[in-house]
C-alpha cells in the first residue's frame, strides 16, 4: 500500500481510478497476540497505531463487533478543543490538541482538521465571570484563550441574534482560536490504515463474548470468531464498558450509560465559519458547519440511562429551540438526519485511562460528551500505559481510584451525578 | 416519548418527570466505612436491560416514583411510589 499524494490522485483520475488498493487488510484473527484492543472506534484504533508506532508492539489486534468507527466515532459533532481548567484534564486535552495539529501529516491521511475557533457565547455578567475563571486558568496552563467583546464578536460573527428581544442577549464570547472541527470518519480510517501498515490486525464483525483468566491474569477473549489469547488487553468500548467490565473481572464502575443526540441539516452555502456554543445554565448547545455544507449541531443528553442508539423527541425540540435562540434564520432549513450515540458518563465528567486491579487488563472509558477530541491523546496515553504498565505524564491523574481518594476532576462542579456533566 | 403511569396522576409524558437515577443503590449508615460509602455514591451496575430507577413527577404531583424501565427498549414495567410507607396508602 503506497502513500497518498497529489500525483497519485492525478494519475488515478486519468486512469479511471482503477488502481486504488483497499486501505487496510481484512485478516482472520490469529490464535495469539501480544495486545488485544477491544473496540474499533477512534480510541481503539489510535491506541493500536501508537502501540506499533511509539512502542514497537506490532502483534496487536483491534476487535470490533460491528464495523470500525460505527459507534460514537461516527456519531459525534466533530468538535476538537482543549478549553479545560482542571488539572488532569488540561494537560491531557492540550496534549491531544497538539497531536491533532499534525495528524494529517503523521497519518498521510487528510483528516480535514480545521482550526476555525471555538466560540462560547456569554449571556450575563455571572456567565462572563465563570468563563473568565476558566479561560484565565487555561492561559496560566499555556492553553490559548481570549475574550471577544460584543464589538469584536459582531465583526467576526455578524449573523447571530443580537436583538433586544432575544431569549438570551449575547454580551460577548470566550474563544479558543486553536480549536475547531475534523472529519470524523477520516480520523478512524486514517488511524486504521496507519495501524494496519504497521502490522496491526483490524478484525471487524468480531464480538467479544467473554474473557479468559489464567493464574490471576487476563489471558484472552472468547469471541464469536473463536478464542484469542493475549498478554495484555485494553478495553475501549465507551458506552458498552459496563456490560464487558464484569466479565473481565472489574466489577462495578463509576459510569452510567446515557444517550446523546446529534443533528445535521440539509447542505447550505458556507455560513458558519466557527464552532459556536453556549452552556452554563442557559441551555446547552453547539453548532458548526461541515465541509459538505450541513449544519451539525447538538445539545443535552436525553437525561436517563439508555443503551438505545436512538434519540427521543423532547430533546429534539429542545435543541431546535436552542438553534432558534441564536440563529432565527435557521428556522427554514430542513433537518436532514438525527441520531444518537451511547456515552460512558462518568461520575465527575472526566475519563479514565488506567491500569486495573486485574493484571494485564487496561481500561479506557468515561469519555462523557467529549470522546472525539480526545482520540489522538487517548490513543497515545493508552498505548503508553499498556506498553510500559505505567501512565504517561498526561494521563497520570485519569485513574479510577481518584473517586475514593477524593481527587475528582469535576469541571462543572456537578457532583457524582453522571447526567450533570 | 416515554410514558410513565403515575399512581396519583395517571399516564403522563416523561417530560413531566425528572430522572433521579439508580433505585437499587442502598446508602449505608452514616458511620459505615469509607469503602461502603464509595460504593454507594460512585459505583453503578449500569445494566443493559431492565433497570430500577427513580423518577420524580416534577411537573405533576411531585412524588418520587420507583420505575422499572428497560434501558434498551425504554419499555416501562412496574411503577410504584418510592416511599415504602406511602405505597400502602395509594393503591
Amino acid at each position: 500500500m503506497g502513500r497518498y499524494n497529489a500525483f497519485n490522485v492525478f494519475w488515478q483520475g486519468l486512469t479511471g481510478n482503477k488502481g486504488w488498493e483497499r486501505a487496510w487488510r481484512d485478516p482472520d484473527p490469529k490464535v495469539k497476540y501480544e495486545v488485544i484492543i477491544i473496540g474499533g472506534g477512534g480510541h481503539g484504533l489510535a491506541t493500536a497505531y501508537y502501540l506499533a508506532k511509539n512502542h514497537g508492539i506490532r502483534r496487536v489486534a483491534v476487535l470490533e463487533k460491528g464495523w470500525i468507527g460505527g459507534g460514537n466515532s461516527g456519531r459525534n459533532t466533530t468538535i476538537v478543543r482543549s478549553n479545560y481548567m482542571m488539572p488532569g484534564n488540561n494537560e491531557f486535552y492540550e496534549h491531544s490538541l497538539k497531536l491533532w495539529e499534525n495528524m494529517s501529516h503523521e497519518l498521510n491521511y487528510n483528516v480535514m482538521f480545521s482550526q476555525r475557533a471555538h466560540v462560547s457565547l456569554v449571556f450575563s455578567p455571572g456567565h462572563r465571570d465563570a468563563g473568565a475563571r476558566r479561560y484565565n486558568l487555561m492561559r496560566t496552563n499555556g492553553i490559548d484563550g481570549e475574550y471577544w467583546d460584543l464589538k469584536r464578536l459582531k465583526k467576526e460573527i455578524p449573523y447571530l441574534n443580537y436583538s433586544d428581544d432575544a431569549r438570551f442577549r449575547i454580551e460577548g464570547a470566550f474563544v479558543q482560536p486553536r480549536a475547531g472541527t475534523a472529519r470524523h470518519d477520516a480520523v478512524n480510517w486514517g488511524y486504521a490504515r496507519g495501524a494496519d501498515q504497521l502490522g496491526v490486525d483490524i478484525i471487524q464483525n468480531c464480538e467479544v463474548l467473554d474473557f479468559v483468566h489464567r493464574e490471576g491474569r487476563i489471558a484472552g477473549v472468547v469471541t464469536n470468531r473463536g478464542e484469542i489469547s493475549a498478554d495484555k488487553i485494553g478495553l475501549a468500548v465507551a458506552g458498552s464498558t459496563s456490560t464487558l467490565a464484569p466479565k473481565a473481572g472489574l466489577g462495578k464502575l463509576p459510569i452510567e450509560t446515557h444517550k446523546l443526540q446529534a443533528f445535521v441539516s440539509e447542505p447550505i452555502k458556507p455560513l458558519i465559519n466557527h464552532v459556536i456554543v453556549y452552556g452554563y445554565g442557559h441551555g446547552h448547545y453547539y453548532i458548526s458547519q461541515s465541509d459538505k455544507g450541513g449544519l451539525v449541531f447538538g445539545g443535552d443528553l436525553d437525561m436517563y440511562n439508555s443503551y438505545a442508539q436512538k434519540g427521543n423527541l423532547p430533546i429534539y425540540q429542545d435543541v431546535m429551540g436552542c438553534t432558534m435562540n441564536i440563529l432565527p434564520m435557521a428556522g427554514r432549513i430542513k433537518v436532514l438526519r438525527q441520531w444518537a450515540g451511547i456515552m460512558d458518563m462518568s461520575m465527575d465528567g472526566s475519563p479514565f485511562i488506567t491500569r486495573t486491579d486485574v493484571p494485564g487488563l487496561y481500561l479506557n472509558a468515561g469519555w462523557c460528551y467529549g470522546g472525539f477530541k480526545a482520540i489522538p491523546g487517548s490513543g497515545w496515553c493508552f498505548a503508553h500505559t499498556i506498553a510500559k504498565d505505567e501512565p504517561h505524564e498526561a494521563n497520570r491523574r485519569l485513574t479510577l481510584d481518584r473517586y475514593k481518594r477524593g481527587f475528582h476532576i469535576d469541571e462543572t462542579g456537578g457532583g457524582p451525578v453522571p447526567k450533570h456533566h | 416519548m416515554i410514558r410513565i403511569p403515575c399512581p396519583f396522576c395517571g399516564m403522563r409524558d416523561h417530560t413531566e418527570f425528572s430522572y433521579e437515577g439508580d433505585a437499587t443503590v442502598e446508602y449505608p449508615p452514616l458511620d459505615a466505612s469509607m469503602d461502603d460509602w464509595y460504593e454507594a455514591v460512585f459505583l453503578r451496575d449500569n445494566p443493559r436491560g431492565p433497570h430500577r430507577e427513580y423518577w420524580r413527577h416534577l411537573y405533576g404531583c411531585g412524588s418520587f416514583l420507583e420505575v422499572e424501565r428497560n434501558t434498551v427498549t425504554h419499555e416501562i414495567g412496574d411503577v410504584k411510589l418510592a416511599h415504602p410507607g406511602m405505597r400502602e396508602t395509594v393503591k
